[in-house]
């Protein structure tokens, strides 16, 4: 299976997991610690800090690693959340179909109606910004997109024979979601996977960005833009290179996501086969 | 040269195959075909599916599908090899000299356009005649192929025409440009018995009174011997036999091509009916709101003995499968009740008790989409043991390669996944599902009409002998009379959601006949030439005696 990887896949992978080798050992790999401060603000690179400082000269490498951590942790906890949830009550809705169906999808059409980042903004500035917080709003607020791909696809598979000769064997509803409709959904919602999860990186760094995602002296990539922000005027590039840290994660994610769906299709037992 | 219309020489055919995880490799698909054509005659190609028979059909028209290459031989139609011709005399070619009838006309018809337009487009495309000179000789087609008002006939959209109209006005399609040659890809195979009958004739006519040559591809030799002058049989894309249609019917030489004529040869000594087990009385049954419109089934009443067989017959749209839905309780009955095993069964799925779920299995028409393609083998056996009689693990296992033995497969088959059977194979592992519930009543929805003859006599003599060692009941849903003759005990002819006859298979089957079940009878293709004039002039008869 590895064999035949293509190129784009592996320089994915390759990229991917070194940003999760960074958030798992940040303390061991990061030279210095997140709030130590080691030099004047916007030192340019040199042998102690290998990336320059930031606005108040702490060093910079330290915290895009920190950042990393951070950053991810948040991300995967907000998309498993909004997985789980979506998925589950999508397909559930599919199953059940008449007015629980309706009564969950307009719902869903509701929290859509709004703009997402109002949305989150508004309940951030009433509660605190906590990490839990931070992973429960945009888990919910996620989810309904993958409770209406959830939903669509389910509705196709809810009525094929497969899932009617379940139910008149007399399965109970956990069996046609988890074992009948799941498995047969997975490839479109691991393609959404990938995707998902770099929007959630996105968001978290707007939120960051705007002051109301993680807090100080805690920093995500979103923050280290921020805080770097004014540099640019003074021709200092040290808000770029958590930008491009956010860039490089979303394109490597995504190649992987990419090949990940397209060795569920092919694989044996797939209908397409 | 000139007599010889099409000259297939050494024919090869290949194509290139991509599987995951391995390098592309070629396949050859057709080989060593040689077949020539004179002017008028009509060539009937017949296999099972698998063997080619579309890909030699389409090869005169110089198309392969889907990857398919041309890789060896040559191909001459009117003395001219088609395979050194170049983009735009093939274009000149296809749609003038060669035409091609399709299996689904409803998927080859365009449902944005009238459907005289698409009948003389390629005959203005290729500027054979004005717009005028088109529109007539399409009327003139139209009314050749019987069908209703041929001068607005044209005007209609294809969701307004029935599906053997369909047919029929994809014939006129393809005669419309006067060509050489016309490629019918089973063209009946996807419309009801009675109405094939009538496509049958109307394609025979239009072949005889336009002297134009044709492919006749099929894998039904009843239907292929009542118009081809001779007849190729393929098998693994190669040439098993070849002969004049009566040598073929008649005297088969080969051991397969004996088998392919005595298909549906199976029989059975009908059993009497006893006590029964399941009584439908009375029902009545609608999509939608109660009340509104025509009823699905109208005051459908039947009954089944324990160990026999009850074929319910009928057309599509005849509401046969709809008495399935209500007796599984998918589509609760507006009127009417179900006694099962002494019991009166709740009308809703929801309502009935896992023993009378476990008592009353279901087998489907589409084994590929009746099976979940995710699950093993072992799991879509092992489940149903699991869950009606809690068996786990290793005792699990052993009943799975148990009743994967009772329908002839081996052991080997418990890790398989569905992509990987043949459509016999699944078709079996259904059976096996259905099984494995140990029940006493089995529905059969149109469990073969997917299936090649061969592959279907087997799954019948295999659902024979299960229920001999069994004592299941089968409710066979069909609309195939041939084998409702082979399997029933007693016999519901439906039409319109009524039972028309209904009684034991000796009495259905035996005169006199009500008209539909006349109909139905004398519509099904009997293996023999001659046999379409026959019962087209018995009709006529019957039709002036009355």
């Amino acid at each position: 299976m590895l064999r035949h990887m293509p190129v784009t896949a592996m320089i994915g992978l390759l990229l991917t997991v070194l940003f999760l080798f960074c958030a798992v050992f940040a303390p061991w790999i990061a030279p210095y610690s997140m709030a130590e401060v080691v030099g004047n603000p916007w030192e340019p690179r040199s042998a102690e800090a290998l990336l320059g400082t930031d606005n108040i000269g702490r060093d910079l490498l330290s915290r895009l690693i920190y950042g990393a951590r951070t950053t991810i942790t948040i991300a995967a906890l907000a998309t498993i959340l909004a997985f789980s949830l979506g998925s589950v009550l999508g397909i559930l809705a599919a199953v059940l179909g008449g007015w629980a169906d309706q009564l969950m999808s307009r719902g869903v059409d509701l929290l859509m109606s709004i703009p997402t980042l109002i949305f989150a903004l508004l309940i951030l500035s009433v509660m605190p910004s906590t990490i839990a917080v931070l992973v429960v709003v945009m888990g919910v607020l996620d989810s309904t997109r993958v409770y209406r791909l959830a939903r669509a696809v389910a509705v196709d598979l809810n009525v094929q024979d497969f899932v009617e000769a379940a139910r008149l064997r007399g399965e109970g509803r956990t069996w046609i979601i988890f074992r009948e409709i799941l498995p047969n959904a997975l490839a479109p919602l691991i393609a959404e996977l990938g995707l998902r999860f770099i929007f959630a990186v996105l968001f978290l760094s707007s939120l960051s960005f705007l002051g109301l995602g993680v807090q100080p002296p805690d920093a995500d990539w979103g923050s280290l833009v921020r805080e770097n922000r004014q540099g640019i005027v003074f021709g200092v590039p040290a808000a770029l290179i958590p930008a491009a840290a956010i860039a490089a994660l979303a394109i490597s994610v995504n190649l992987v996501a990419d090949w990940i769906l397209k060795q569920k299709t092919d694989l044996k037992g797939g209908r397409s086969g | 040269m000139a007599d010889q219309l099409l000259d297939i020489r050494n024919l090869k055919i290949e194509a290139t195959l991509r599987p995951p995880g391995e390098k592309p490799h070629d396949v050859t698909i057709v080989e060593d075909i040689n077949l020539s054509l004179p002017r008028g005659r009509v060539l009937g190609l017949i296999g099972e599916s698998g063997a080619g028979k579309s890909t030699i059909g389409l090869s005169p028209a110089g198309y392969g599908r889907g990857g398919v290459r041309i890789t060896g031989g040559e191909i001459n139609v009117n003395g001219r090899n088609i395979l050194e011709l170049g983009a735009s005399s093939m274009r000149a070619l296809r749609g003038k000299e060669v035409c091609y009838v399709a299996q689904s006309a409803a998927a080859a018809f365009n449902p944005a356009h009238r459907i005289m337009d698409q009948v003389i487009e390629a005959t203005l495309w290729h500027g054979l005649a004005s717009r005028k000179q088109a529109e007539k000789r399409a009327v003139e087609l139209f009314r050749k192929l019987g069908l209703p008002d041929p001068e607005h006939f044209g005007e209609r959209y294809p969701h307004q025409v029935s599906g053997g109209q369909l047919q029929r006005a994809m014939t006129a399609m393809a005669l419309c440009s006067e060509p050489d040659l016309i490629i019918f890809d089973e063209p009946t195979t996807a419309l009801d018995v009675t109405t094939q009958m009538d496509v049958l004739a109307a394609i025979k006519e239009a072949i005889r009174d336009t002297g134009v040559s044709a492919l006749y591809i099929t894998h039904d030799l009843a239907v292929v011997a009542q118009v081809a002058d001779e007849i190729m049989v393929l098998r693994h894309g190669k040439m098993v036999e070849h002969g004049e249609t009566r040598q073929i019917i008649e005297n088969p030489q080969q051991e397969y091509t004996q088998r392919l004529v005595s298909v549906r040869s199976i029989d059975h000594t009908a059993k009497s009916p006893g006590e029964p087990i399941l009584t439908v009385n009375g029902i009545t049954a609608r999509y939608g709101k109660a009340g509104i419109g025509k009823p699905v089934l109208d005051d459908v009443s039947v009954a089944i003995t324990p160990g026999q067989t009850l074929a319910v017959v009928g057309e599509s749209g005849s509401g046969k499968s709809t008495l399935a839905r209500v007796i599984t309780g998918l589509l609760p009955p507006e009127k009417g009740n179900i006694q099962f095993d002494g019991r009166t069964l709740k009308a809703a799925l929801k309502q009935r008790k896992k023993e009378d779920l476990r008592q009353l299995q279901m087998i489907y028409q589409m084994a590929d989409v009746a099976m979940n393609p995710r699950h093993t083998v072992g799991t879509i056996i092992g489940r149903p043991l699991e869950f009606y009689f809690g068996l786990r693990g290793r005792k699990q296992r052993a009943r799975v390669i148990e009743l994967l033995e009772q329908i002839e497969l081996g052991p080997e088959f418990h890790e398989r996944y569905p992509a990987e059977l043949s459509g016999g194979q699944k078709q079996r592992i259904c059976i096996a599902r259905a099984l494995a519930a140990d029940p006493k009543l089995i529905i059969c929805d149109e469990v073969t009409s997917a299936l090649d003859p061969l592959v279907a006599d087997g799954i019948l003599k295999l659902l024979l002998r299960l229920q001999e060692e069994h004592r299941v009941a089968y409710l066979f849903i069909t609309h195939d009379l041939a084998t409702v003759k082979a399997i029933a005990d007693s016999i519901a002819v439906m039409y319109q959601g009524q039972v028309v006859r209904y009684g034991t298979r000796d009495e259905v089957l035996a005169p006199p006949f009500d008209d539909y079940t006349d109909l139905l009878l004398s519509s099904v293709p009997q293996m023999r030439v001659g046999w379409l004039e026959e019962a087209f002039s018995q009709r006529r008869m019957e039709a002036q005696g009355n």
